[in-house]
């Protein structure tokens, strides 16, 4: 299921990329960096990619999910650090 | 060109008058209410739920993007209103009135907001009332639930507005629908009295303020608050 995940998430970065046209999203993994001090993504590009990975998580696992809940923004360790932390997270969020 | 517009409280009063007038002028109108659908046209969907009710918007919304795949115009028309003193209010009337109020408009504005950022283009509409604008005696949790709503109104409007997305609120004067229909009427007229304009509100009044706000044309104006009939805050 990581690996699923994990490419769900490098497809959303690389079609949000179309717009963003950032070197290091050019060909992500696991990984590159999202929301961190030298990530890839500003908080305007996070909230776009994040509302994209929403509506492709939701379709792949006919479920409702939300990435920006509390539980990720109070997380000392914000799971939007790069795509690896990212999909660990979703992973749990799909586990229930 | 038909847009798509997204109303709830759509079952009765200014929601189902709004969406009626916005189908006979040829848009796709989206609405939804706890109850089933009170109007049915070709161009009219309609979803049952609860409007505080994160999951089923969640569910309401992926539907939308799936059969509609934008949306050009939210207005946040559902609400409830309770005339109470603050020290009979209860729990849980304050609960209801900002789960519907604050969570139902925000939770709206939230997943509306991810669809229209993609097209880099839409437009929101609150509902705000009189009663907050005056601190209205006796309305004391609607009022502060109303205020919410303008707080977030003026708020979503910074945040989203390099987006394309434009965020206002209305604040119609009373007006003949079941939302009043409980409220004595010597409350109505101490209200009518705060206004330069002293006359009930008409649904035309408050329609003539969301064209305004969802006016293609509109896109320099956000974050603002229009209170009908000469109220000043």
């Amino acid at each position: 299921m990581k690996e699923k995940i994990e490419k769900i998430i490098i497809q959303t970065l690389q079609e949000l990329n179309d717009e963003l046209e950032r070197s290091e999203l050019e060909n992500p993994t696991s990984k590159t960096k999202l929301f961190s001090r030298d990530g890839a993504l500003d908080s305007l590009a996070l909230v776009t990619f994040l509302a994209d990975l929403e509506d492709r998580l939701s379709e792949e696992f006919d479920t409702e999910i939300t990435l920006a809940n509390a539980q990720a923004m109070s997380q000392r360790f914000s799971p939007f650090k790069n795509v690896e932390s990212l999909s660990l997270y979703i992973q749990g969020l799909l586990d229930g | 060109m038909a847009k798509n517009i997204l109303i709830t409280g759509t079952r009765k009063g200014i929601g189902q008058a709004l969406a009626k007038a916005y189908l006979a002028e040829g848009h796709n109108v989206i609405g939804c209410s706890r109850k089933e659908a009170s109007l049915t046209h070709v161009n009219y969907t309609h979803f049952v739920l609860d409007i505080s009710d994160e999951k089923a918007v969640l569910q309401m919304f992926r539907q939308i993007k799936k059969f509609f795949n934008k949306l050009d115009v939210l207005i946040n028309n559902a609400g409830i209103a309770a005339m109470n003193h603050s020290l009979t209010t209860t729990c849980e009337s304050v609960n209801a009135l900002f789960s519907t109020n604050v969570l139902g408009t925000f939770l709206f504005s939230r997943e509306a907001a991810k669809m229209m950022m993609r097209q880099k283009n839409g437009r929101i509409v609150n509902y705000t009332s009189v009663a907050s604008a005056i601190s209205l005696e006796g309305e004391a949790v609607y009022a502060a639930s109303k205020s919410a709503v303008e707080s977030l109104t003026k708020t979503m409007a910074k945040e989203l507005g390099s987006l394309g997305i434009t965020v206002n609120a209305i604040g119609p004067t009373p007006v003949a629908t079941d939302l009043i229909k409980s409220v004595p009427k010597d409350k109505i007229q101490a209200l009518i009295d705060h206004q330069a304009i002293k006359r009930m509100g008409e649904f035309k009044d408050i329609k003539q303020v969301v064209d305004f706000f969802i006016d293609e044309k509109s896109n320099f104006i956000t974050g603002q608050i229009i209170y009908l009939g000469g109220i000043v805050k």
